[in-house]
C-alpha cells in the first residue's frame, strides 16, 4: 500500500555493526555485546554520562536514536513519536533483577535495575534526552511486524498527533541483539510502505 | 579510616557505573550529588542498598541519607560508627 509518507533514514544495529541508511559507520572485531555497544557510543562521539546506567535494551535504542536524531536536541527534532517493538520485552533486566531477590536470606533488590524491568523505558531515555514530550508506544512481537508498525504510524502522521515516528524493533536477550530503526515523515528517499519497511530491515 | 574511604570510592564507581572515573579523581570532601559527582535519586537509592548490604546498617528514614551521602567523608565517619558487619 503506498502513502504520502517517507521514511527519511533508517538506522540498524547487529552483529557488531552500526549502519545508517545502508552505510557501515561501525564495525568492530569484540566477543561481548558490552563491549560493542560501549565502542559504537565512543564511535558515534555521544557525551551522556548517564548512558553506562541505563541497562542493555536501551543503551541499544539509545544509541540506534542518536545515529538518527543527531547529538543534540533541535527544534525540529521536538514533535517525534516513538513506536518501538521487540521479541525479549524487558526480559534481560527482568532476569538480572529476579537473581537480586531470589534469596529471602540475601534480598537486597537493586533500584537501579529495578527502574529498567519495563521494555518502554528505553523510549522514556530517548525522550529525555531529545526532550521529546510526543506520544510513545512499545509493543511485544514474536518477530518483526513491519503491517502493524505501518498502519500503527500512518495512524498517527494521519491524525497530525506528530510531525514525525521514530519506529522500529529493537530486540536484546543475552548476548542476542538486533535494532532496526527508521525515522517515518513527509519527506524522504524510501517510500514508507509494508514492502519498502521490509526490504530494508531485510538487507 | 583512609581504608574504609578508598573501599567506598571503588564501590560506589563500580556500583553506580561511573565511567572515566578513578578512585583519584574523588576527593573525601567532595559533593556526592548536585555539582559534585552528579548522582542522582536512584542512586541514592542504591546507596542506601548498599549500606544495608555490605555494612549491615539499615536506614530507618531515608531523609537521614542527605547528611549521610554529602561525601565519601560523611559516609565513611556514618559507617564506621553504625556498622554491624
Amino acid at each position: 500500500m503506498k502513502t504520502n509518507f517517507h521514511i527519511e533514514s533508517y538506522c540498524s544495529i547487529k552483529e557488531n555493526k552500526v549502519i545508517l541508511n545502508g552505510d557501515l559507520i561501525v564495525k568492530i572485531d569484540v566477543k561481548t555485546y558490552s563491549e560493542f555497544i560501549k565502542h559504537a557510543y565512543k564511535a558515534i562521539d555521544i557525551k551522556y554520562p548517564k548512558f553506562f546506567k541505563m541497562d542493555n535494551l536501551s543503551k541499544l535504542a539509545f544509541v540506534a536514536a542518536e545515529v538518527l536524531l543527531g547529538k543534540e536536541p533541535t527544534n525540529e527534532n521536538k514533535n517525534i513519536a516513538i513506536v518501538f517493538s521487540n521479541k525479549a520485552s524487558s526480559l534481560d533486566t527482568d532476569r538480572m533483577h529476579q537473581e537480586t531477590i531470589n534469596s529471602p536470606e540475601y534480598y537486597y533488590p537493586s533500584p537501579a535495575i529495578f527502574v529498567y524491568t519495563l521494555p518502554n523505558i528505553c523510549m522514556g531515555e530517548i525522550s529525555i534526552k531529545h526532550k521529546l514530550l510526543t506520544e510513545n508506544s512499545f509493543f511485544i512481537f514474536n518477530h518483526f511486524n513491519a503491517y502493524y508498525l505501518h498502519a500503527y504510524t500512518n495512524s498517527l502522521l494521519q491524525n497530525k498527533k506528530t510531525e514525525k515516528v521514530l519506529c522500529g524493533w529493537i530486540n536484546y536477550d543475552g548476548e542476542d541483539y538486533e535494532a532496526f530503526v527508521y525515522l517515518v515523515s513527509q519527506k524522504g528517499y524510501w517510500q514508507h510502505t509494508t514492502e519498502e519497511i521490509t526490504r530494508l530491515y531485510t538487507i | 579510616m583512609s581504608n574504609l574511604k578508598e573501599e567506598l570510592k571503588t564501590k560506589i564507581i563500580e556500583q553506580l557505573n561511573l565511567e572515566d572515573i578513578t578512585v583519584g579523581d574523588i576527593a573525601d570532601d567532595d559533593s556526592l550529588f548536585g555539582d559534585g559527582l552528579g548522582l542522582d535519586s536512584i542512586d541514592a537509592l542504591e546507596l542506601i542498598v548498599m549500606l544495608d548490604k555490605d555494612y549491615g546498617i539499615k536506614l530507618s528514614d531515608p531523609k537521614e541519607g542527605r547528611k549521610i551521602f554529602e561525601s565519601i567523608e560523611t559516609m565513611a565517619n556514618y559507617i564506621a560508627s553504625h556498622r554491624t558487619k
